[in-house]
């Protein structure tokens, strides 16, 4: 009987490999705070990843809690911030951005978080004209 | 003597299969496959501080007021209703089908393609929350008042092109947004509701 001849097969596992690659984003930040998104009935997907940058908002994981406390925080990249500071991430992100007009933030907020921290970011955002957001979200049936 | 044929030996490959599968599943670990979904917003431009406040008069038929409350309860114009009341409302309110004198007022406008509408430009819905309003019901009512829009353009397109509003063609698609053109104003929020 001769054996099966298996000198293709890594290219074979290869071509699985980039397109897994391919259809994947890494996973940029580590996440510093928690949140569960609201659930929507009329939502979007986002498609353009190359234009998207994201705000997180919520409280601080349960390993930081002992240090920060169990207030609403807003991460930025990979760390906390203000809401003042906003204005300078959305800077920074647009610089390496392809086509900066398209620009889209996409505000990942916990479904409890009182509507003073997302207003205050949402002004910042109008000031430093990123006006396309996205409130993200999952999607209820 | 016979010369005996030298074969160079080949390169044992058998790992590489093994290899790329640890890559593959190193790939697999690392990334997330979830598409991003969200309600896709545009916030309005930011005020120009030269101008002065220019007050746009808008007549009261024309404006339906959402408001939410610390508490997550919701009031159009002037009755406490329920998030799921509040798509109908807002259905009725931007169609003005019986061109109601309580509803906004209707305006003759030229659209491409579709030619001469009677429709309700001037309308505008006003969502006000308070600091203190939970996230959650503010998206709710952002989810609904999207949802009245998207079925109100859905009729439209039905009816006038006897096709789904997702299956028209670009043009077609902007001739059915200026029918129903998305108007949502967010004033500044208030602290009303108690903190």
């Amino acid at each position: 009987m001769p054996e099966m001849n298996t000198s293709s097969l890594p290219d074979l596992i290869f071509t699985i490999l980039f397109f897994f690659m391919m259809v994947t984003t890494m996973r940029e930040v580590t996440l510093k705070v928690k949140f569960t998104v609201p659930q929507g009935t009329e939502l979007e997907k986002l498609e353009k990843k190359s234009v998207v940058s994201f705000i997180y908002v919520g409280p601080p994981t349960d390993a930081l809690r002992a240090q920060m406390g169990s207030g609403t925080r807003i991460q930025l990249n990979d760390r906390y911030a203000e809401p003042r500071e906003v204005m300078d991430f959305v800077a920074a992100e647009r610089q390496g951005m392809m086509n900066q007009a398209e620009q889209v933030i996409s505000i990942k907020a916990d479904q409890y978080t009182q509507m003073g921290y997302i207003t205050d970011i949402k002004e910042v955002l109008r000031k430093s004209w990123a006006l396309r957001i996205n409130y993200s979200a999952t999607h209820r049936n | 003597m016979a010369r005996k044929k030298k074969k160079m030996p080949g390169l044992n490959t058998s790992s590489t299969a093994d290899i790329s599968f640890m890559l593959l599943i190193f790939f697999l670990v690392t990334t997330s496959m979830d598409t991003d979904m969200g309600l896709a917003r545009r916030l309005p431009q930011p005020p120009d501080p030269d101008q002065e406040d220019a007050q746009i008069d808008v007549k009261e038929r024309n404006v339906l007021n959402v408001r939410i409350n610390a508490a997550g309860n919701l009031m159009c114009n002037h009755e406490y209703i329920d998030v799921s009341e509040l798509r109908a409302r807002a259905k009725e309110f931007i169609k003005n089908e019986a061109n109601s004198p309580t509803l906004p007022e209707k305006h003759e406008v030229d659209i491409d393609i579709l030619g001469r509408c009677y429709i309700t430009d001037k309308h505008v819905i006003s969502v006000q929350t308070d600091r203190g309003t939970p996230y959650a019901a503010y998206f709710q009512v952002q989810n609904e008042l999207v949802a009245a829009y998207n079925e109100l353009r859905e009729e439209v397109s039905k009816e006038k092109f006897g096709r789904s509003y997702a299956n028209l063609k670009e043009e077609e698609k902007v001739a059915i947004r200026k029918y129903y053109p998305q108007k949502i104003s967010e004033a500044e929020p208030k602290n009303y509701g108690g903190n």
